[in-house]
């Protein structure tokens, strides 16, 4: 079985996996009891998207992993998830602390991720590669409605107080930039879209930013400009950040490594 | 969510009305009072109690209302609004025969 084929099916697990578990943090500490159960709901959707990949990337390698051994036992550089996925729920350059988080960081990105997967998993469903297609169409209807929480929220904090508005703004404005990481080719993309397994990205670009613009401008939220560095977690290149959520993620796992339920 | 006649004070944009959730089961024929939550508006309220209230696969229709739309009976009225029903047993149709034909009713 190709790597690249893997490689890419990794690419789509690790991004569920990670925002996942970023997702999951607000559990017990939404900002209301009805979001707090929303969060987790949607927390709970994207591991399973997650746990779906690895067993199918496990059965194609049949090497013996498996979906805790690719969730649990993989470091920083084998993860393919995006930059922004692992980036804490706070707009400060270094937030120091779990009360750091901020709801409209948490909005802003799911908002940008799920209006990239609600596409991508439609596409998805003509894959070749009949699993992924089967995991793509249980995907597209979670990630159908992820966006329609988050698009929700960004309009009702945009157009809300001035505060919401400002925090917002400062949100959309910090994660907009990573956006650009979507777009960047890679090999293990470029030969899923050649091999039917996978979708041109790319192609997904007009529609992205016509969807973002749309729900930015019913917000009475500015675009800020694209530009500047592009980041590279698809390539395993991480920030800083990666290696606190896998910590605490994995650390249960490795401590017990035989542990089962 | 500004609303420009909307009280300002800090309590009023902080506490959401309560609305009431109904919920059409897969097999129900109505929909069921099964609880309630705070949400800003109708949309959000709707929008919540998917999350709340349907997440075993417990509907496939929801509905939300103000709960402040509710006129209730008072439970000091008990005896006068439901006792005296209590001994008008040629009230129920027990006494009938119902065809299997007729189905549910």
């Amino acid at each position: 079985m190709a790597q690249q084929h893997t490689d890419y099916l990794l690419h789509l697990a690790d991004n569920a996996l990670i925002l996942g578990q970023r997702t999951a943090e607000w559990c017990g500490h939404g900002p209301v009891l009805e979001e707090d159960l929303a969060l987790a709901n949607m927390s709970l959707d994207l591991i399973g998207q997650a746990r779906l990949l690895y067993q199918h990337v496990a059965a194609l390698r049949n090497d013996g992993s498996t979906e805790d051994s690719l969730a649990y036992f993989r470091d920083v550089p084998d993860f393919r998830n995006y930059t922004l996925l692992e980036l804490p729920h706070s707009t400060a350059l270094a937030p120091t602390a779990a009360g750091d988080r901020d709801y409209a960081a948490t909005i802003a990105r799911n908002f940008l991720y799920s209006a990239l997967m609600v596409p991508l998993w439609h596409g998805l469903q003509a894959s070749n590669d009949a699993q992924l297609a089967a995991i793509a169409a249980k995907s597209f209807k979670e990630a159908s409605y992820h966006l329609r929480h988050s698009r929700d929220w960004l309009v009702r904090l945009g157009d809300g107080t001035d505060e919401s508005h400002a925090r917002m703004q400062q949100a959309i404005d910090h994660f907009v930039p990573y956006v650009q990481e979507f777009w960047a080719p890679s090999e293990m993309e470029a030969a899923a879209a050649r091999d039917g397994v996978g979708v041109d990205v790319a192609s997904l670009c007009e529609g992205f930013d016509a969807m973002v613009d749309d729900a930015l401008t019913e917000a009475t939220l500015k675009r800020p400009k694209a530009g500047g560095f592009v980041h590279t977690g698809k390539h395993g290149l991480h920030s800083e950040h990666l290696g606190f959520v896998l910590a605490e993620m994995q650390s249960l796992a490795r401590a017990h490594p035989q542990g089962v339920w | 969510m500004s609303n420009p006649t909307a009280p300002s004070t800090p309590s009023a944009l902080k506490e959401w009305p309560l609305w009431e959730v109904f919920v059409r089961s897969k097999q129900g024929l109505e929909h069921k009072h099964c609880g309630s939550l705070h949400a800003a508006d109708a949309q959000q309220a709707l929008q919540m109690a998917r999350d709340i209230y349907t997440r075993r696969q417990e509907g496939v229709s929801i509905w939300v209302l103000p709960s402040a739309s509710i006129t209730a009976s008072a439970p000091d009225d008990k005896d006068a609004f439901f006792e005296p029903a209590a001994d008008k047993i040629y009230r129920h149709p027990t006494f009938y025969q119902i065809p299997d034909e007729v189905g549910h009713m």
